[in-house]
């Protein structure tokens, strides 16, 4: 579903990315992990297609499409989802009406008839059940005025309702607590198909107990020094990158 | 790497997106010569066959108005107008009284096709009586039967004059006086048509009253006057809207509107307004110069204007309120949006008189390109005006950085038992916001359009429904033209 070949990307000369490579197949759950700094979240905003990142060199093939050759909105109308690390506020625009016209640009994308206003609005009712949010959440303006917690929910909310072929959540976990933590692992879990992928950018084991995750890989200076099963989180957990690095650099 | 979308781009394809509603209707066009004296207001009051009372009405206001001085306070900047370089009276050659609308030029009817407001779709889906002033003159009334059996005059000015003299004579220059300001003193003395619309005690109008008002001669400086009256405990909603075509040349547009609201009454006057704005050098584009004032006469009266302000060059309008009935309220709530060269200078005034009178003003400012867009609004607690409470929002939202926002409020309060708050933000439309659209699948065209009407959302509300429906097209179609 995702391969990423040798990709090389920077931000204001910087360089982040120093040729990383990653392979994604349907129905599994990749977990990113490593120390600050190291390039997680640039690997999330250059999938995505954010503009500030330049991308110098590598190939990232999506469902056989050049990724990089798409523009934002396509890369989300083919079915790519970014949970963001800090969700943006759009005040006075609903959350229903937000996500009304998102699902009608991907359906026409997709060739696909618009959902009737009663089909939408029971997808609305079941997908929120998911995540455990409340009515009046989604009848507000988009993230504005949420909790932390309540801005998580509503990304995987908001995942739920677009039903991507691949979905990256970028320190989804942060800033929330062990019952919400437990909710968006839950609602990410209830969505996994075999058709369908999850990469996880964390910094913490915690998540993982929750998204149980079929491989670990570590990030450090721009690269994947080691990939592994669930077991590698907790061994980091317990031990912290350092050896890794070692590791990697005697290798 | 994909083209993504910058600021910098979206500033780029703001600056061609180009007027929607640029096209020319040619209908022989019955002509004054250029310029303005004496004899002119007398070819314009002979012309439409007006009362002697009215001629000195206008001949007053032509010497007031010669005595005074082109105001240069506002935020705007444009070249000297030649008064003189203009036509004060062109109107569409009356070849035939209609008695339906297969009668009516079917150029015209085209027109009106074009701009979505065809009078057979107006009629059939909304029930809106609409009076059309195409060029000074109204060419068509519908549903006046219907408003008539309840007692509401609603016509064109010209007729209000001949039909109902005593009406216009109690009303007219009553709210704006002839000598209020200079725009206001070249209407009075100018002005060529425009819409009269009384509501009897107790009658609630029906139906939404609207008119759409075009301006369409070259060099034709339009000169409206509007005058709705509702007697006490009467209810009525109006509606304006208006867009016109493309020209070289800018046209000058000076129309006063007035609203009196007696004891229990309440006016509700709309306006979308999307006159050509000029090219993106700024090149034409309508000068719009309005004077719009309503008075709370009675008690518990209350007057709101709304109003979505998308095109013309040069905006300079200020629709207020004087609050002299107790207990009375005023309302204005404000969309501007400017894009390249625009310049606006809008907002309101709220004067309190009476006792207990409330105002609300919401002014939301967008600015583009590089436009110059600002509020400037007045709210005075006069002494007699005890509890008198008012309330002001005035956001302002920038895309790019070469446009300006500006915030000019005014507050006098002469008792201390008033209460005035204000409170103003200026925010941008943020990149990680069209983003985070774009992530979930809306091109930036869309995203910005979903985000303006999300920021104008609480002024879009007031709107009547239909109203609203294209003020959400107009904010669209005015910053449009950004697919990445």
């Amino acid at each position: 579903m995702l391969k990423i070949k040798n990709l090389k990307a920077s931000i204001e000369d910087k360089n982040i990315l120093k040729g990383l490579n990653l392979e994604v197949k349907p129905g599994e759950v990749h977990a990113i992990m490593g120390p600050n700094g190291s390039g997680k979240s640039t690997l999330a905003s250059v999938l995505a297609g954010r503009e500030d990142y330049e991308v110098q060199a590598g190939e990232v093939d999506f469902d056989s499409k050049d990724l990089l050759d798409m523009s934002p909105e396509e890369r989300a109308r083919e079915g790519l989802f970014l949970a963001f690390q800090y969700p943006v506020e759009i005040p006075g625009v609903s959350n229903i009406n937000f996500l009304k016209t998102a699902i009608a640009e991907i359906r026409e994308h997709r060739g696909l008839e618009p959902l009737t206003a009663k089909d939408f609005l029971k997808l609305v009712k079941e997908k929120k059940e998911l995540v455990e949010l409340s009515g009046e959440l989604t009848s507000r303006s988009v993230n504005e005025g949420f909790s932390g917690g309540e801005k998580k929910r509503n990304e995987i909310f908001q995942m739920a309702m677009l039903e991507p072929k691949l979905a990256i959540l970028d320190e989804t976990d942060s800033g929330l607590d062990i019952d919400a933590l437990r909710i968006v692992a839950n609602g990410v879990n209830k969505l996994r198909t075999k058709d369908n992928a999850v990469v996880v950018i964390t910094h913490y084991q915690r998540l993982l107990d929750y998204i149980v995750p079929d491989f670990v890989h570590v990030l450090s200076g721009g690269k994947i020094i080691k990939t592994g099963t669930k077991e590698l989180a907790l061994e980091l957990e317990d031990k912290g990158y350092d050896w890794i690095k070692e590791e990697a650099q005697t290798a | 790497m994909a083209d993504i979308y910058t600021e910098e781009q979206l500033a780029k394809d703001l600056k061609k997106s180009e007027y929607k509603y640029g096209f020319v209707t040619d209908i022989d066009s019955d002509k004054a010569p250029k310029g303005i004296n004496e004899d002119i207001i007398r070819f314009i009051s002979a012309k439409k066959k007006e009362p002697v009372w009215m001629l000195e009405f206008r001949l007053k206001a032509f010497a007031a108005w010669k005595e005074m001085k082109e105001p240069d306070w506002a935020h705007v900047n444009y070249p000297p107008i030649d008064f003189q370089d203009l036509h004060y009276y062109a109107a569409p050659k009356p070849k035939k009284k209609y008695d339906s609308l297969d009668e009516v030029d079917p150029e015209l009817l085209d027109t009106f096709k074009k701009l979505g407001i065809s009078m057979e779709e107006q009629k059939r889906l909304v029930g809106v009586a609409v009076d059309v002033v195409m060029d000074s003159v109204s060419v068509k009334t519908t549903f006046k039967e219907k408003l008539s059996e309840l007692g509401i005059i609603f016509c064109s000015m010209s007729e209000a004059i001949r039909e109902h003299p005593e009406l216009i004579q109690e009303h007219l220059a009553t709210v704006v006086p002839v000598s209020d300001n200079y725009y206001a003193a070249l209407n009075s003395a100018v002005f060529t048509d425009g819409s009269f619309c009384y509501i009897p005690k107790g009658v609630r109008c029906p139906m939404e009253l609207s008119t759409y008002f075009r301006i369409n001669e070259a060099n034709t400086g339009q000169f409206e006057r509007t005058l709705v009256v509702a007697d006490e405990g009467s209810y009525v909603s109006y509606l304006e809207g208006c867009t016109a075509p493309i020209r070289d040349e800018n046209q000058l547009h000076a129309a006063v509107v007035e609203l009196k609201a007696f004891k229990n009454a309440e006016i509700k006057y709309s306006t979308v307004q999307n006159w050509y704005p000029g090219d993106e050098n700024g090149k034409g584009g309508i000068y719009n110069f309005v004077t719009k004032r309503g008075i709370c006469e009675g008690d518990n009266s209350k007057i709101s204007w709304t109003q979505v302000e998308t095109g013309s060059a040069i905006t300079w309008k200020y629709p207020s309120c004087i609050l002299k009935g107790n207990h009375s309220s005023g309302e204005f709530y404000s969309v501007a949006v400017t894009n390249n060269r625009q310049q606006a200078d809008t907002g309101t005034k709220m004067i309190h008189i009476g006792r207990n009178t409330k105002s609300t003003i919401i002014s939301k400012g967008i600015s583009a390109g590089f436009s110059e867009n600002s509020y400037r609004g007045l709210v005075r607690m006069g002494k007699g005006a005890k509890n008198g409470r008012n309330f002001s929002q005035c956001d302002s939202l920038l895309l790019g950085d070469k446009c300006g926002a500006h915030t000019f409020p005014y507050i006098e309060v002469e008792n201390s038992s008033a209460k005035v708050e204000h409170e103003a933000t200026t925010s941008k439309i943020g990149e990680d916001q069209i983003f985070y659209c774009n992530q979930r699948g809306i091109d930036t065209e869309k995203a910005v359009s979903l985000i303006v009407n999300g920021y104008a959302k609480e002024v879009l509300n007031k709107l009547p429904m239909e109203f609203a429906v294209e003020a959400q097209k107009l904010l669209a179609i005015s910053l449009e033209g950004s697919v990445g």
